[in-house]
């Protein structure tokens, strides 16, 4: 006998929590009923706007037909509101006289559009902007008649200004305060917006104060509080929103100014939750869309009986297309006495930015026009990150000079359907906005799943994330707690956390500890706890060869044909020329099929059979040589120019430096790969100002740098210190390679890395602690003592004999 | 013992949560072992660009192709929404710690 699951309200947030529920609830614990006051099943109220502008239809922003209700056995009920509560008979009965038993309760009443309370303000052709039938009424109104104005110069209302005017209305928008939108927009950033709107047509009247709307049955005009008059046919009211409470207020429980809910998004009654814009959760009352979506999944991880899920509020940013232009607000926009403001303005291109910093932190931000970079900062904001080392260029956003592919473009609207977005999968920009509106996509996550833009090298990702906000008309920023994968609801931090905390050293103990929703994994967390489990405990947990993606697991680069690229290591770039013969017979002796040169200054044979890699490894460590380990997430090389045993210009030997960096670290596993280089001069030679680690020879010592990246989001180092010995380099290489091996995600590089924690936590850890330098040097140390083993000796022995050979031949 | 069944080895030459390789007049059969013992055949082919399946991360009753991270069910080849494509399975059993095969793409899973 299942219990029953009754929600009021069927909308958004009511539905989404019923996505999750059935997601998480595989026992299928509940018989669902809805109730809505609305006569359409579950739509995307966000895309009002583009309705009522003619540019959708109302069918295309339905998010859950009646099919979808049917299939998932949810019984719904469409135009019969919920009218009672009783709480002590557990039933709720609704305008039609229906009744319904509940075990447990969802109220998802939603809000309604606040009415200005003055006279006249419930003639005909007065109306909000909510749903589909204000939005039927407004059309019917523009094919009747002239004149509007909307009272609100918010978003909504510049929306319904806009969507008016584009059915060929006149209008006037009526605003109270001396700026629009002024809960995200400096003034500024508000002169620009209205320009723009005055440029297309509309009219503004701000400073204004309505007084009392004038007509006999139906509108005719309005009078403002300064006396004047104006004349029109429609009179939209955009003037704020208010959580529909009275339904619970009537039931008993407690109420502000919305329904009162814990972290769990329960009411004072246990069997009774809310979520949604009728809710108010620590003091706040949420509008966006991705709050209300975190409450969902919260609200459904309860109902499910999973008991883990809190909510704590959200963060929010706001990025709007209002009437096609980009727009991003968040956090502290105004700045104020003890913040500092950097601005960027280009009124004749259309861009406006300011960025607000408070004590090096970024602690608000709002965009005009170019909002690429918006939740790039709404991310340093959120970390709290110290950002005094990016001072100088922090208002040009992260994308670089130099990066590749996406055609330099930066604004998605004024990209075509069939320009291409994702360069790695081919992916145009119609194939996108086809997919959410059709599959009724809202994160970039799910862009990535259903047509792979944004899934291999990610540098399209930014402008993935303005197509969502151009299409859904806003945007649902990113979880602040991203899950480490889909069997889990962790972060990467917590789960990292956990393993130390809890001395855990195998995969079994974290799947059984933390919960994991799946027995194996998955290809994702698998080389993410692998790699955890190693570098937490090195001396205890053990390596699991089925975690490790192939080419850690083969110890070569797979290709695309399935064969497999050897690449032995050259310390620090420097060659005998015992060594090159003993390549070039290797290449001939296993037939190879290309010999190539590679960037980190070796050598590359290309097409070797999986079957020969045994034999071809036995050949090379018999003549001296070791895993280059060119195809793993560790140490990759040391590149150097010659330096001064050779150069003229050379101040300091970068090529010895470059050989002990590479003899102290070879072996070591990492977060990613990573890279260094030594130059002998401040002319760089060895360009190791793009590499993760690198050192540049100058006459009193060595510039050490760190965090630079020359692939596709290409980041030059930030200067970590000088130092006067070789000594030196090597201990602040240790201290700060176990560092990131401690504290960087999987899969993070050192550039994204040394920007989510900032260059002046690494100072801190590694400089002004020396204490604690040392420390990290003493565990790089221990770590290296396991794993600084040639892997192609122990197999070219017979190790892991299994990987290399056939189970069977059949003939 | 049925018709046309191929001995191909003990099920612990077979790594668990991993695979191993048969090769066979018809291409190459990748032979995967899941965390419970049981056994798996899917040509070694991933149906978007011929990535060896054989090389790729087990979990569940499912492999994720190493070259674009295609995720392919084992029972069936067929692979995981919203990718679409599938690649033959075999009829593959386990008697007494043997494995068997059959050189015969099975019947599709319907």
């Amino acid at each position: 006998m299942k219990d029953k699951l009754v929600v009021i309200g069927n909308g958004m947030a009511g539905i989404r929590t019923l996505e999750e529920l059935l997601k998480l609830d595989e026992a299928d614990r509940y018989e669902i009923t809805v109730f809505g006051s609305e006569p359409c099943p579950n739509y995307n109220r966000i895309l009002l706007s583009p309705v009522l502008a003619g540019e959708k239809t109302i069918d295309d922003i339905i998010l859950n037909s009646r099919e979808w209700y049917a299939e998932h056995d949810i019984t719904l009920h469409t135009g019969d509101p919920v009218v009672e509560i009783d709480r002590v008979k557990r039933r709720v009965r609704t305008e039609s006289g229906l009744e319904a038993a509940y075990d447990r309760l969802l109220i998802a009443t939603g809000s309604s559009p606040f009415i200005i309370p003055v006279p006249g303000a419930d003639l005909e052709g007065v109306i909000g902007f909510r749903d589909i039938a204000d939005v039927d009424r407004m059309l019917e109104a523009a094919r009747q008649y002239k004149r509007a104005v909307v009272i609100g110069g918010g978003l909504l209302g510049l929306e319904a200004a806009n969507g008016l005017m584009k059915q060929g209305m006149e209008v006037k928008v009526v605003h109270l305060m001396d700026r629009l939108m002024e809960r995200q927009l400096d003034d500024p950033a508000a002169a620009m917006l209205k320009r723009s709107l005055e440029e297309r047509g509309m009219e503004f009247l701000m400073e204004t104060q309505t007084a009392e709307i004038l007509g006999e049955q139906r509108v005719s005009g309005i009078r403002f509080a300064d006396g004047s008059q104006l004349a029109t046919d429609l009179v939209v009211m955009a003037v704020g929103i208010r959580p529909n409470i009275e339904l619970a207020q009537r039931a008993g429980l407690h109420c502000e100014r919305g329904i009162l809910v814990n972290d769990t998004l329960q009411t004072y009654d246990p069997r009774i939750y809310a979520v949604g814009e009728c809710v108010q959760h620590r003091g706040v009352c949420y509008g966006l869309v991705a709050p209300l979506f975190e409450q969902a999944k919260v609200c459904a991880n309860h109902l499910a009986q999973l008991g883990y899920g809190r909510y704590e509020g959200s963060v929010t940013s706001t990025k709007l297309k209002v009437t096609g232009i980009d727009l991003f607000s968040a956090g502290n926009f105004e700045g104020g006495e003890d913040s500092e403001e950097i601005v960027f303005q280009d009124p004749a291109g259309g861009i406006y930015k300011k960025i607000v910093l408070k004590d090096g932190k970024v602690t608000g931000a709002v965009l005009y026009g170019e909002t690429m970079d918006g939740a790039w900062y709404f991310q340093l904001m959120r970390n709290g990150t110290d950002v005094s080392a990016m001072r100088s260029h922090i208002v040009f956003g992260e994308s670089h000079l130099g990066d590749s592919g996406h055609g330099g473009q930066n604004r998605a609207a004024a990209m075509a359907d069939e320009a291409q977005v994702c360069d790695c999968n081919g992916v145009c920009k119609g194939e996108i906005t086809q997919a959410i509106t059709s599959k009724g996509l809202f994160t970039v996550d799910d862009v990535k799943l259903h047509t792979k833009a944004g899934a291999s090298c990610g540098s399209c990702v930014g402008l993935v994330e303005q197509i969502l906000a151009d299409t859904l008309g806003g945007d649902y920023s990113a979880p602040e707690h991203k899950p480490l994968c889909r069997c889990t609801d962790f972060t990467h931090d917590q789960v990292r956390a956990a393993i130390r905390e809890q001395h855990l050293t195998s995969m079994g103990e974290v799947f059984r500890g933390l919960e994991w929703r799946t027995p194996d994994g998955c290809h994702v967390c698998r080389p993410a706890l692998n790699y955890y489990l190693i570098s937490s405990w090195p001396l205890e947990a053990e390596d699991d060869p089925q975690s490790r993606f192939i080419n850690e697991r083969v110890h070569g680069n797979i290709q695309k044909d399935g064969t497999y690229s050897v690449i032995p290591r050259i310390f620090g770039g420097t060659t005998t020329p015992d060594h090159l013969r003993a390549i070039a017979e290797a290449s001939e002796r296993f037939d190879v099929g290309e010999v190539r040169f590679t960037g980190g200054e070796r050598i590359n044979m290309l097409g070797v059979k999986k079957e020969d890699l045994p034999a071809i490894w036995e050949f090379l460590t018999a003549r001296g040589f070791v895993s280059g380990h060119a195809y793993g997430k560790a140490l990759r090389t040391a590149k150097s120019c010659v330096g001064s045993t050779w150069c003229r210009f050379g101040t300091q030997d970068s090529t010895q430096l470059a050989v002990e960096l590479e003899q102290m670290t070879w072996g070591s596993c990492m977060p990613h790969k990573f890279k260094m280089a030594a130059s002998g001069c401040p002319r760089n030679c060895a360009e190791a100002t793009i590499k993760d680690f690198g050192a540049v020879g100058i006459d009193s010592g060595w510039e050490i740098h760190v965090g630079g990246n020359g692939g596709v989001k290409v980041r030059a180092t930030d200067l970590l210190c000088r130092v006067e010995s070789k000594q030196e380099v090597l201990d602040h290489c240790a201290a700060f390679i176990q560092l990131y091996r401690e504290e960087a995600h999987y899969l993070e590089r050192t550039a994204p890395w040394v920007e989510r924690v900032g260059l002046a936590y690494i100072k801190e850890r590694i400089l002004q602690d020396e204490a604690g330098r040392q420390a990290l040097i003493e565990r790089f140390k221990v770590s290296q003592q396991v794993a600084q083993v040639d892997p192609w000796a122990e197999r070219a022995q017979g190790g892991q004999a299994h990987e290399f050979a056939p189970l069977k031949i059949i003939a | 013992m049925n018709e046309n069944w191929i001995e191909i080895g003990r099920v612990e030459d077979i790594p668990r949560l991993g695979s191993r390789v048969v090769q066979s007049p018809q291409g190459e059969i990748a032979i995967f072992r899941n965390a419970g013992d049981e056994v798996f055949a899917l040509r070694n082919r991933c149906p978007h660009k011929g990535g060896p399946l054989s090389e790729g991360i087990v979990s569940g009753n499912r492999v994720t192709c190493p070259l674009h991270n295609w995720v392919l069910e084992l029972e069936s080849g067929s692979a995981v929404a919203p990718d679409v494509g599938c690649t033959p399975a075999y009829p593959v059993k386990l008697e007494q710690g043997h494995v068997y095969l059959q050189l015969q793409i099975a019947e599709a899973v319907a």
